[in-house]
């Protein structure tokens, strides 16, 4: 378990992280959320025990990292932001260094570099210095010391930043699989990330805790939780057409045509299999209608901006009529 | 103690795994001929020992030793790697003295390599072979006082050159700071000043040892003198690792 209580940390007269306060339990994905410059590394540099904080506590396991840094550290698989490694060392050699310091030797050492090798697919590169490896190479020759002694806590900045969308599926999947009885906090700026792989999400902005929850129960916060989107194929007055349905509390255009729109619930309503019996009735001339996506971006921009968005998700040119 | 041989081990292996042993070695090895036979008069002193060797060490390393110096600490802060090293569960101290002996044992191993001066002047002649291994032994504890002052510098900067002339500079300092120019210029001094300069020197604690003169004191003063660059390595590191 990770006990963050009332964690400041102060660079001379900035506030990095501001009175952050959060626990996270074993078999939690915790993701964690916010705009460039939010705090997100600089919470995890402090549970890390890279920084010292300015105050406030950080536990891991019961273990303070102030006054017992050593144990914390054995407990915790870190994947710095950038995923440094030493250049000049070939993969293997690194992952044997990275093995030897966490008190690994002989067979077994070797059982959990093979195992590492396999798990992220370093096979192909592990005598090539890492130097010369291209950058999702070198990613997951970070995460691979991460992971390499099985850590109960794996703390990962940015692990998929660089990668491609086959590198990015496969290091989720071994997020996933990773995550059975262990506590993992990773933090992005992709936020399907969190909805494909977090059991709970933490936003973040200015050091402060925004919003703490399910991806499920994040996204319902958001306005266009259960709204409607229809692309309309030729003119057609839909202010007239739902007008009774009561549960349709507004109709906004979402894009430059003027023949898509969204149709936003009223709190909690659930309107789209109204609407869709109202549509096939009437014949309304529909190319596509589905309900909104993206409902998770929505919220976190609605939060970190501290304002209500203009215009639905993923359709940004957004006018209300 | 563990945790440091792993360290150490791959500091010395990083220095052989680029060019830079090798070429460290290689020109401090030209560079020693050319100033013990054309600078120093090896043959025509006619003498059968090893001064003109030994006594432009200390000019060679205000060169040399900081350009295996600055790259301890600057490279670890330019590639990020400082934040791997201090999360894996290392003592800062380990890490500290690890790379630190990494380099002072590549120093000894470039040093050793001088060797067949050493058969030179046996062959020439009859040297008092106890002399020289003390010269020897003062060379390398002198060329690690470069090296933790160059541990301290290379700590404060993530640039890896600022390292090096700053590594220069102070060492400068404290190789001039026996030499008679700068202690003439101090005889307007009291000679407790004087002598204080002059205790703080390189020079005068090396020309003592490298006369075959094994005092405590100057062996001490090698050690507490790394001692406490290391120790200010630490600080330095400790305070400026995360800008």
């Amino acid at each position: 378990m990770i006990e963050i209580n009332q964690l400041t940390k102060k660079f001379d007269n900035f506030t990095a992280v501001d009175n952050l306060s959060f626990t996270v339990r074993e078999g939690e994905v915790l993701g964690f959320l916010g705009p460039n410059g939010a705090g997100k590394s600089t919470t995890m540099k402090v549970i890390t025990g890279f920084l010292a904080a300015t105050s406030g506590s950080v536990k891991v396991d019961g273990h303070d990292i102030a006054t017992d840094p050593l144990a914390v550290k054995a407990l915790i698989g870190y994947l710095p932001e950038g995923a440094p490694c030493y250049p000049d060392m070939t993969v293997l050699q690194f992952l044997d260094f990275i093995a030897e310091i966490r008190g690994f030797t002989g067979q077994e050492k070797q059982r959990r570099i093979d195992k590492v090798i396999g798990d992220v697919e370093l096979g192909a590169v592990c005598h090539k210095t890492i130097d010369t490896l291209s950058k999702g190479f070198k990613r997951r020759v970070g995460l691979a010391q991460a992971i390499l002694h099985d850590p109960k806590v794996l703390i990962l900045d940015e692990p998929t930043d660089g990668l491609d969308p086959n590198q990015k599926h496969q290091v989720r999947q071994l997020i996933r699989n990773l995550a059975k009885d262990k506590i993992v906090i990773i933090s992005t700026h992709i936020l399907e990330e969190v909805s494909a792989v977090c059991t709970r999400a933490i936003i973040i902005a200015g050091g402060r805790i925004l919003a703490d929850g399910t991806p499920k129960e994040l996204e319902a916060r958001s306005r266009y939780f259960g709204a409607v989107s229809v692309q309309l194929t030729a003119d057609f007055d839909l202010h007239k057409a739902v007008a009774s349905v009561t549960e349709v509390s507004g109709i906004e255009l979402s894009d430059a045509s003027g023949r898509r729109h969204v149709l936003l619930p009223q709190q909690g309503a659930q309107i789209f299999s109204k609407v869709l019996d109202l549509a096939q009735n009437e014949r309304w001339p529909v190319a596509e209608f589905h309900l909104v996506e993206g409902l998770l971006e929505d919220y976190f921009r609605s939060v970190t901006q501290g304002t209500v968005t203009g215009g639905a998700p993923k359709h940004e040119t957004g006018v209300t009529q | 103690m563990r945790i440091l041989q792993i360290i150490f081990k791959r500091e010395l292996a990083g220095y052989f795994a680029t060019p830079l042993a090798y070429v460290f070695i290689v020109i401090f090895l030209v560079m020693n001929g050319i100033f013990t036979f054309d600078l120093g008069g090896f043959y025509v002193r006619g003498q059968a020992d090893l001064m003109p060797f030994f006594s432009f060490h200390p000019w060679l390393y205000l060169f040399m030793i900081p350009a295996i110096a600055m790259g301890l600490w600057a490279d670890e802060r330019k590639t990020g790697t400082i934040e791997l090293l201090m999360t894996l569960p290392v003592k800062l101290t380990d890490a500290v003295l690890g790379k630190f002996l990494a380099a002072w044992v590549l120093c000894g191993a470039a040093l050793l390599l001088t060797f067949p001066i050493w058969i030179t002047v046996n062959y020439l002649g009859d040297p008092d072979n106890g002399v020289i291994v003390a010269a020897y032994l003062g060379s390398w504890l002198m060329a690690g006082s470069f090296l933790a002052i160059g541990s301290c510098m290379s700590a404060m900067t993530r640039n890896s050159v600022i390292a090096f002339i700053l590594t220069v500079a102070i060492c400068f300092v404290f190789v001039a700071s026996g030499s008679e120019i700068v202690l003439n210029a101090f005889n307007w001094a009291p000679q407790v000043l004087v002598d204080a300069v002059a205790a703080l020197s390189f020079l005068t604690h090396f020309d003592a040892i490298s006369k075959g003169v094994l005092d405590v004191r100057d062996i001490l003063f090698f050690l507490v003198f790394m001692a406490s660059w290391l120790f200010a390595s630490a600080i330095v590191i400790e305070i400026k690792k995360a800008n």
